[in-house]
């Protein structure tokens, strides 16, 4: 027997089962959700109680079941996972169960508690403010939300962590949490490098879990970022957390679930997966006469499917999702459903300017179908085939980096190169006021010459 | 004598215990964890075991915790000030945990539903001496627009006196306010409230009717080609992102109903939100009353607790049949249903029950069926007509409306609007797919004319799919004129811009209006002599038309827009109407729009005015049969 935070608890040393990351070992007086430590010689590793059977107690184990003796000792700590929660965490690198990865100090004090407590729906605001970044195919057609969480859906291979990289950096926010979930080594350097380059990691927490680590410790990754998160906002900041890759998370729900033999749903994924996945999605929130938090994930669709259950059930839990595919944020199927809040204030013609471009670049895409059939292009087409390649090569491209303004006043200069006025399906109030006069038209030909 | 229990298992929300003494199935306990109360049903019982599923988180719970059983089942609190409120899935009103525990919905809190300091007007309708029933008024209260009914509770059986009646002063909801004696001279004390057990459908009525009268939604594709009926059913599945939630807020906000409840079940809290914002600061151009004062909504977002997810359809439903026992209208939305049958999911799987399909329980159908059951258009027993209308959203995995709990639903309603992917892609919205979705309602349009316009979609599609092969030099002229005329219809009619005040909101005398001109457009002749003309013929027409569609109803904007609009037909084209156009007519509709794409089996039902909803064929005695 021992005594930890003066409380008697008792040590264990008979565990009954172990299967998978899962072990079973008889206790009493344990509670639901508790930690407990497990030491066996060479191997010292955190559990979590998943379910209890009157005396038997169920532990999923973070570190991985590999070693683990029927003999090894269970020391059950009273309380869930905690965090240490200071302005100290600011340019802090972390692991998946919160140790210090960057030789840095480890904190002990202002411990909190995951927490689970859902944010009363009374007490949130409708979001308001957009966070600009600078990519005309989120800020024009698609503007990211102050406390929007937003998913990248993407494939393995795309440039998504650079993508996550560049809004970090150009988003003006005050805090940034970077949880990493089964990630490649270099990709954690690339990452940790681009926010200390972009002077951002002294602003920034990273909570990074590697594929190299075992596979259990990333379930805690989101917990640890968004409570923190929160924490922060309630202190007023706005904070923006990125994860990545949410898929990986999934498959290690997926894997707990088939070691505790749950009947499962969908290609082997616990039925629980759409709760799972909101209890954590709905951290975004806006404070009212506090911070926010917002949440821009990457999910990796195996196969490129998007209704693999993972992108399936996080599409319905976010406010929209950005496409990302060969190296670009898809004009189709990208959707963010929080900007009819921002874009309405943003420039009168943002919204008219936004559904015409997509309409004429659907059309586009069509005539470019039948192009490649062999099909006669009439003389619509072929208005049709200079805007779309004028639309791909000046808005579309990820390279492009200019502020919405701009981003408005090229569109107006692409479709008077492009098409007569009544050609765009445009209001007539909206043309007598944007169409670009024709010495400007011509000056803007000139400009992309 | 209710029972006690001590924990035995735990497995995320749902809880095994032993216990001693009698105990009911559905019956509310609470887990006593120090001074916290976490309410839980039971929901099964073998033995001496019951497994209960707790309507909060678990964590912390130990093995041998103490569980109170109480005997009742999970109920409603049903009386004045219901309405304008937001709940939990459990009839919490959020606003008031608010203000008593802060930005976080703390565990095993709780507070009544209905504010019980409020005094209410109270007019007594029936003196000492009468006899009333269960659901009869015993007087009034005036609540926001509406001559709130106190009625006798809806769960006493038989006949009774009334011995006590409270003169018309200002109550309270918990006040007494009568005093009833049933047939063995028992006497029962009654106030402003009632609880009510939400599983429970509520059909104390004279007759359930058959929903004929058109729910008026202000959604041009909705009212027209696929309405909806008072007291009848609908469902809408579609893809994330395809605009559920969107299309149901438009609907919560403009459909022409006394009362809407929300019962935003498991889906994005932001949503809500949203809801609760604005409302109050929305003006209903019918009352010129603030909407809230019309809208309840049940809040039980995707954060929450998950068992009150699953019964907070329940308590959106029974509260919706609580405000037509008054005679009103109500229109229940829920979204999504979805995620109410994954929560049946969830409890399934931790009972360890034999999956069905896709995990989802057995039962998944019958219990989807018996909930859609509870809408109605119902004749009360003073003679009153009430209704509750029911459209729930459904999010099928992957979009692919061939799973169960699509399928469940597609059973038992009488209107499928179906959202598609390509036409959010495209930002057709609403993106309803007019070439898959049905109702068996008859809309304010004649049939033949809702016949007309399917054909010539369908057969547009058709020319559409046809020329992506033959290529435009391969389609008649006559042909690609049937295209463009359908890709103008859908364009100006069928989509909507829901976020534009003018054109987000189509009266119905509107609707008919510009459906009449649009007629005229379709079944004009116009002699182009080339494709391109033909189409800038049309991309002209459309611009126009948008500009009416901009101009609110009844401005002189409107008239000029539509001269202009008339001005450009006329020069175009010829008039079928004259008489060498008749037979033109014919043939057009005959030979040029009929469409191999088949139809036949939705405008037939739709002809016949007959709703092929198999619960309206119940009729008269639906009511007994429950």
């Amino acid at each position: 027997m021992m005594i930890i935070e003066g409380k008697m608890r008792a040590i264990y040393n008979k565990i009954w089962r172990v299967s998978g990351n899962v072990i079973m070992v008889q206790a009493e007086g344990v509670g639901y959700g508790e930690l407990a430590m497990i030491s066996a010689p060479g191997v010292s590793t955190l559990a979590e109680v998943i379910k209890i059977e009157k005396d038997r107690i169920f532990l999923q184990v973070f570190g991985g079941s590999s070693g683990i003796s029927t003999g090894s000792e269970i020391r059950f700590l009273g309380h869930g996972l905690r965090v240490a929660f200071s302005e100290n965490l600011l340019g802090r690198i972390f692991n998946g169960i919160g140790e210090s990865r960057d030789k840095g100090p480890e904190f002990t004090d202002n411990l909190i508690e995951i927490s689970s407590e859902p944010v009363n729906p009374a007490r949130r605001v409708i979001p308001h403010r957009m966070i600009h970044t600078g990519i005309p195919m989120i800020d024009l057609f698609n503007s990211l939300v102050e406390s929007q969480k937003i998913s990248i859906f993407t494939t393995a291979g795309e440039p998504y962590n650079a993508l996550l990289a560049r809004v970090a950096l150009q988003a003006k926010v005050d805090i940034i949490l970077l949880g990493g979930m089964g990630v490649r080594f270099d990709d954690y350097l690339f990452l940790k490098n681009a926010l200390e380059e972009g002077g951002a990691l002294a602003k920034s927490i990273l909570f990074i879990h590697t594929a190299a680590d075992p596979v259990a410790e990333c379930l805690m990754v989101p917990d640890l970022c968004l409570t923190v998160a929160e924490r922060f906002a309630l202190e007023g900041k706005k904070v923006l957390v990125l994860l990545t890759d949410m898929t990986n998370f999934c498959d290690a729900l997926k894997e707990i679930a088939i070691s505790m033999e749950q009947v499962p749903a969908n290609r082997g994924y616990p039925g629980d997966l759409y709760s799972q996945l909101a209890a954590r999605y709905e951290k975004a929130v806006d404070f009212e006469e506090a911070g926010s938090v917002t949440i821009l994930s990457v999910t990796t669709m195996p196969g490129n499917d998007v209704t693999h259950p993972v992108p399936d059930n996080t599409g319905y839990i976010t406010e929209g999702q950005y496409y990302l595919n060969n190296g670009r944020i898809e004009p189709f199927g990208s959707l963010s459903r929080l900007k009819q809040l921002v874009n309405k204030d943003s420039r009168e013609d943002h919204r008219a300017i936004m559904d015409c471009l997509v309409h004429l670049y659907a059309d586009y895409q069509e005539t470019m179908e039948k192009k490649a059939m062999g099909f006669r292009m009439s003389a619509w087409d072929n208005k049709l085939l200079d805007y779309g390649a004028a639309f791909e090569r000046e808005l579309l491209d990820l390279t492009v980096n200019i502020p919405l303004s701009a981003a408005l006043d090229r569109s107006w200069q692409i479709l008077a190169a492009c098409f007569k006025p009544e050609e765009t399906g445009l209001h007539s109030e909206l043309l007598a006021k944007f169409w670009p006069r024709d010495n400007e038209k011509s000056k803007a030909d000139q400009d992309r010459a | 004598m209710a029972a006690n229990g001590i924990i035995y298992g735990i497995n995320k929300n749902m809880i095994t215990v032993e216990f001693s003494g009698d105990i009911r199935q559905n019956e509310v306990a609470h887990v006593i964890l120090g001074d916290q109360r976490l309410k839980s049903e039971v929901v099964r019982i073998s033995g001496n075991l019951a497994d209960l599923q707790v309507f909060e988180d678990t964590k912390g719970l130990r093995s041998g915790d103490k569980v109170e059983f109480s005997g009742e089942l999970l109920t409603v609190q049903l009386g004045p000030g219901l309405l304008g409120q937001l709940f939990d899935g459990l009839q919490n009103p959020l606003h008031k945990l608010a203000e008593h525990y802060g930005q976080f919905l703390k565990r095993g809190k709780t507070v009544e539903a209905l504010p019980a300091e409020q005094l209410w007007q109270f007019s007594p309708v029936v003196e000492s001496g009468a006899m009333v029933r269960a659901g009869d008024s015993l007087g009034t209260v005036p609540e926001a627009l509406f001559e709130h009914r106190i009625m006798v509770p809806f769960g006493m059986e038989g006949n009774y006196e009334v011995v006590e009646i409270a003169a018309a002063a200002e109550y309270r909801v918990d006040d007494k306010i009568a005093v009833i004696k049933d047939g063995r001279g028992k006497l029962w004390p009654l106030r402003m409230n009632f609880f009510w057990p939400i599983r429970k459908p509520v059909n104390i009525y004279q007759e359930r009717l058959s929903p004929v009268e058109p729910l008026i939604t202000q959604i041009r594709i909705i009212d027209t080609m696929f309405p909806v009926a008072k007291g009848g059913t609908f469902c809408i599945p579609g893809p994330f992102g395809a605009g559920k939630t969107v299309l149901q807020q438009l609907t919560s906000r403009n459909a022409q109903v006394d009362i809407v409840i929300i019962a935003a079940c498991g889906e994005r809290a932001g949503e809500v939100v949203e809801t609760i914002r604005q409302f109050p600061q929305i003006t209903d151009p019918l009352t010129g009353r603030s909407l809230m004062e019309r809208t309840i909504i049940v809040g039980n977002t995707s954060s929450m607790p998950v068992a009150a997810r699953e019964s907070s359809v329940y308590t959106a439903v029974s509260m919706g049949e609580y405000y037509r026992q008054m005679g009103l209208d109500v229109l229940l939305l829920a979204d999504s249903t979805s995620r109410w049958a994954q929560a049946m999911r969830e409890r399934s799987g931790r009972l360890e029950e034999i999956p069905g399909e896709e995990a989802f329980p057995a039962y998944l159908e019958s219990i989807i069926a018996s909930f859609y059951e509870r809408a109605g258009l119902v004749r009360l027993r003073d003679g009153h007509v009430g209704s509750v209308t029911i459209g729930g959203t459904v999010s099928p995995a992957g979009g692919n409306f061939d799973e169960p709990v699509t399928q469940a639903t597609l059973k038992v309603v009488g209107a499928f609007h179906g959202l598609s992917r390509e036409r959010s892609d495209a930002r057709h919205y609403p993106a309803i797919d007019p070439l898959t979705s049905w109702s068996r309602y008859q809309s304010f349009i004649g049939s033949e004319q809702r016949e007309m316009i399917i054909k010539l979609l369908s057969r547009a599609n058709e020319i559409e799919q046809m020329m992506k092969v033959v290529g435009e030099e391969g389609t008649s002229n006559a042909d690609f004129i049937i295209y463009l005329k359908g890709l103008f219809f859908d364009s100006v009619f069928l989509q909507q811009n829901g976020f534009d005040p003018v054109d987000g909101v189509t009266s119905k005398e509107r609707q008919l209006h510009i459906f009449a001109l649009l007629e005229k457009i379709i079944t004009s002749f116009y002699p182009f002599n080339n494709k391109d003309e033909a189409r800038a013929f049309f991309q002209k027409l459309r611009l126009l038309f948008l500009n009416l569609n901009g101009a609110a109803w009844g401005t002189a904007e409107f008239t000029r827009h539509e001269e202009d609009l008339v001005r450009l037909l006329n020069k175009s084209s010829q008039s079928v109407d004259d008489e060498s156009g008749i037979p033109a007519r014919q043939a057009f509709m005959e030979q040029n729009m009929d469409s191999t794409f088949t139809r036949a089996k939705n405008t037939r039902t739709v002809k016949d005015g007959l709703p092929l909803h198999h619960d309206d064929y119940r009729g008269e005695d639906a009511g007994d049969l429950q």
